[in-house]
């Protein structure tokens, strides 16, 4: 038994010259521990002796599907069967692997042809191998379902059988290694269930919160509900006294060294009972500062300061204020938008074991470099005795990416010395110590010309940020249409603000997408026009616009202008149609490189209740849409995780410096009822390469819906959430 | 104090506090971990187990309550008839995403089908409301409830 993994494993390895990437010595990344002398390795494939495959996949999953996805883009162009594979969760070794984090709809683009190329250059270096061994030409070769065939002389191998001899061929240059053309995809554009759903389905434990270590202990954890507060006094010895009880750690959950809070955490047999025993902690924190901060005192500054002058400019072309006053027409309202919560099902938790200088995670994290360096940071150890072991994560949506959990278990673990221990939050302290999306408000003049053109856009956006620079996921760029036009000013003003923010699904797009996607409507009812005939006509020539660095992004209007006219041709849109409680919406939103237009039907019940009958989906996500059946599920979740920001009730508020929200009662998820009947999607194909699919559908549907409800009651929506109150 | 408790068909022993929910007696006291921890307050639907055959929030069910009664878990429900029909249609429509809910959901679904083997679209909602999907797979949750009770096409509610 326990024969070491290179005794039974064929393995195949190579190294590289110069320049970051490789190829794999499966062994090292699968199997051992991270970064053991390997420098340079990149491992993702192992070949079992029965001619079966493992394929490491590398990056966190959080239900965007990579787990799957990764692993089929090296299956196809290593030229196995699908069947043939396993897969692996690899360890997080960023030294190792490059891109390891689930963000920004970044995986794609990012690995769609590296990892094809680790696959290619596996196949050719067991094609070379085989080629020597029958003194055969190379071309004379071909492969299939894991073998090496050599048709003229009815030969072939399995992979297996060369693997040894493969790695002792040089790696090739992965920048040359040839692929496949789509022609010859097998794997690619099949759908692929998951990797994961069958033990999903059987309740195998996947998650971080299944985590099971020997002689594990739990910890809960009491913080400082008011970001930024300190500790003055608690009861450790009233706790510690409780049956269960092992230790009493004062900690800080430093999201971010300027405004962790102090936090105590406590250790116990159960977390049930760590849990419980919070109720004897009797703290007192030092919060006074933190406490005056609150929603309505935001609200306030925010309504003083945005009809000032901005204190700051994000987009200045033109000359705005010139174009507006020769405006022929102009139109201005007011936007804003809550703090919103991440609510993860799954909620934040994780589990470490420190001992003799070194700590070993088991991390539901979408990020795990960053989450290496904060730990090294604070226990002042290298990172090098830091392993993270990822887990699956139950919702990510951007919540992860922030590695508090390994900060505040780090913490814990260190004061338990030798004794793995899980942290779990409760659902109010998951609320309650998120970093939120940040609120919002903006202040929009347009003007229109003689014929209804677009000549002049003017926003004042009021945030949330310190010297001149906004907080995390605060910021806005050149949002659409300020590419598009000459005379465009984004002005900015900062609040001060005690609030943890970060990155929620489609940050910033979430908020900007509503906001200017309906102002746009009102801008386009203002020119007698709907609003996909207004962009048309705003967007004007198909043309490529280049970027303008620190202003705008690039942008092309032959895309958007395909998925508007694809959606409008999928819904029949005739233009503005609605009344009687009946609307129907439209929006288009341009963002992490998805090009989305969406139209929905919703009604709006006597009582002002919405609900979206029905939603149409037009995205351009570039040529390939590599495993459908997981592409349309990213859809069909985006725009229903939208109908809740839209309508199911969801704001954070602040009250005396602390988020307000404590479960699902008053922090609502949309749940089955609020789902459509059908959400229509369909993938406009364009000559660009594959990108990211978890974020880019959800932006527009949320303007879709406000302007649908415009269209069915005439009510302009321009504050979220929308509540019946705004209706009847 | 020790207890017993009927689990998956078998009889097991665990000492714990009787006010300690099942849903932590089951993850600590008997690494049963697929039942799921949400929200602790019967509001998401996570921690669905089956007891005596009737769908129940584990994380608000004191283990007291459940001495002396049958106890039914994610790990087992795919012996069922139902739970097995819908087991099939769920990894058959790839239901999950992070699949987080999932064994909540399957836990009702299948209480549910258990009671009306062919539910109205209307019904499938009602029965599925109180389990939250923050992923949002509700569109393929009733897609998968009405395959496994072998209605092709939605009826009407
Ligand atoms: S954890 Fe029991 S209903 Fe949410
Ligand atoms: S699949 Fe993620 S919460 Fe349901």
């Amino acid at each position: 038994m326990n024969a070491p993994l290179l005794d039974r494993r064929a393995i195949l390895k190579a190294s590289l010259v110069g320049g970051a990437a490789l190829v794999f010595d499966a062994k090292v990344a699968l199997a051992a521990t991270p970064g053991a002398k390997a420098t340079t390795l990149n491992a993702h494939i192992r070949i079992n002796p029965d001619n079966s495959f493992v394929i490491g996949a590398q990056n966190p999953e959080i239900g965007q599907g990579i787990k799957t996805m990764l692993p089929m883009l090296i299956a196809e162009e290593l030229d196995i069967d699908w069947a043939q594979v396993q897969i692996e969760q690899t360890i997080a070794n960023e030294k190792v692997y490059n891109g390891q984090f689930a963000g920004g709809s970044f995986a794609t683009p990012t690995h769609f042809l590296p990892m094809r190329r680790i696959g290619a250059a596996a196949r050719q270096m067991l094609v070379k191998a085989a080629a020597a061994k029958w003194s055969v030409p190379e071309d004379s070769l071909t492969t299939g379902s894991g073998k090496v065939i050599h048709a003229a002389s009815k030969r072939s191998a399995t992979y297996a059988s060369l693997a040894v001899d493969a790695a002792k061929v040089p790696v090739p240059d992965l920048a040359k290694v040839p692929l496949k053309t789509p022609a010859q995809y097998k794997i690619i554009g099949k759908s692929k269930i998951g990797v994961d759903t069958p033990a999903i389905v059987a309740g195998k434990p996947l998650y971080g919160i299944d985590v099971v270590q020997p002689g594990m202990v739990y910890a809960a954890v009491e913080a400082c509900p008011a970001y930024g507060g300190t500790v003055g006094s608690f009861d450790a010895d009233g706790v510690k006294k409780l049956p269960g009880v092992i230790a009493v750690v004062p900690i800080n959950t430093s999201y971010d060294p300027k405004i962790g809070n102090d936090a105590i955490a406590i250790v116990a047999t159960s977390w049930w009972v760590a849990n419980e025993a919070r109720k004897a902690l009797k703290p007192v924190w030092n919060d006074a500062e933190a406490r005056q901060y609150s929603t309505a005192g935001f609200a306030s500054a925010a309504a003083a300061q945005i009809d000032k002058a901005p204190q700051g400019d994000l987009v200045k072309k033109g000359d705005a204020e010139k174009a507006l006053a020769g405006a022929a027409k102009t139109v201005t309202a007011k936007y804003d938008y809550p703090f919103l919560a991440h609510a993860t099902l799954e909620p934040q938790n994780c589990t470490a074991l420190f001992q003799d200088g070194k700590i070993e995670f088991w991390a539901p994290t979408q990020n795990p470099a960053p989450g290496r360096a904060l730990v090294a940071q604070m226990l002042g150890i290298p990172a090098e005795a830091i392993t993270i072991h990822m887990t699956r994560i139950g919702g990510g949506f951007g919540r992860r990416l922030s590695n508090d959990y390994m900060a505040i278990v780090a913490q814990i673990a260190k004061g338990v010395p030798g004794k793995p221990v899980k942290m779990i939050f409760t659902r109010t302290d998951d609320l309650r110590h998120d970093v939120f999306r940040p609120a919002g408000w903006h202040s929009f003049t347009a003007g229109l010309d003689a014929q209804g053109r677009l000549v002049g856009l003017k926003d004042h956006f009021v945030t949330f940020g310190e010297g001149g620079k906004p907080g995390t996921g605060a910021g806005m760029s050149g949002e659409f249409p300020a590419a598009l036009i000459g005379d465009v000013h984004y002005g900015v003003s900062y609040l001060k603000s005690n609030v943890p923010t970060g990155y929620l699904r489609a940050p910033t797009s979430n908020a900007m997408s509503f906001v200017f996607q309906s102002f746009l409507d009102e801008v386009a009812l203002a020119a007698d026009l709907d609003l996909a005939e207004f962009l048309r006509r705003t967007m004007g020539e198909g043309r490529f616009i280049e970027p303008v660095k620190g202003v705008t992004g690039e942008f092309d209007t032959r895309r958007a202008r395909a998925v508007i006219d694809k959606v409008c041709a999928m819904a029949g849109w005739k233009g503005r149609e609605g009344g009687n409680g009946k609307g129907r919406g439209f929006a288009f939103y341009y963002s992490h490189r998805g090009y989305f237009a969406e139209v929905v039907d919703v009604t709006v019940n006597s009582g002002g209740a919405v609900h979206v009958d029905k939603v149409w989906v037009a995205g351009d996500v570039g040529n390939q849409i590599i495993n459908p059946i997981n592409a349309l599920h990213q859809v069909q979740g985006a725009v229903i995780d939208g109908i809740g920001q839209a309508t199911a009730g969801q704001k954070i508020e602040i009250v005396n410096g602390s988020g307000n929200r404590t479960n699902f009662h008053d922090y609502p998820l949309p749940r089955i009822t609020a789902a459509p009947a059908e959400i229509v999607v369909e993938f406009v194909p364009s000559d660009n390469p594959p990108t990211g699919l978890g974020e880019p559908a959800l932006p527009p549907v949320i303007p879709a819906i406000a302007n649908a409800i415009f269209a069915a009651t005439g009510k302009r929506i321009r504050s979220l959430p929308i509540v019946p109150a705004q209706l009847v | 104090m020790t207890t017993t408790l009927s689990v998956n068909g078998q009889m097991r022993q665990v000492d714990s506090d009787p006010a300690k929910p099942l849903l932590w007696v089951l993850r600590e006291d008997l690494n049963l971990l697929g039942t799921k921890f949400g929200c602790g307050m019967a509001l998401c639907g996570a921690c669905t187990v089956h007891i005596d055959g009737k769908a129940t929030r584990s994380c608000v069910t004191p283990v007291s309550a459940a001495v002396g009664k049958k106890i039914t878990t994610i790990e087992a429900v795919a012996a069922t008839p139902a739970g097995k029909k819908v087991s099939e249609a769920w990894t058959a429509l790839d239901v999950p995403q992070c699949g987080y809910c999932q064994a909540g959901q399957i836990m009702t679904a299948t209480a549910l089908l258990t009671d009306k083997p062919k539910p109205t679209d209307g019904e499938i909602d009602a029965a599925m409301t109180g389990n939250i999907c923050r992923c949002a797979t509700y569109v393929r949750i009733r897609a998968a409830i009405r395959q496994a009770a072998g209605l092709n096409e939605g009826t009407a509610a």
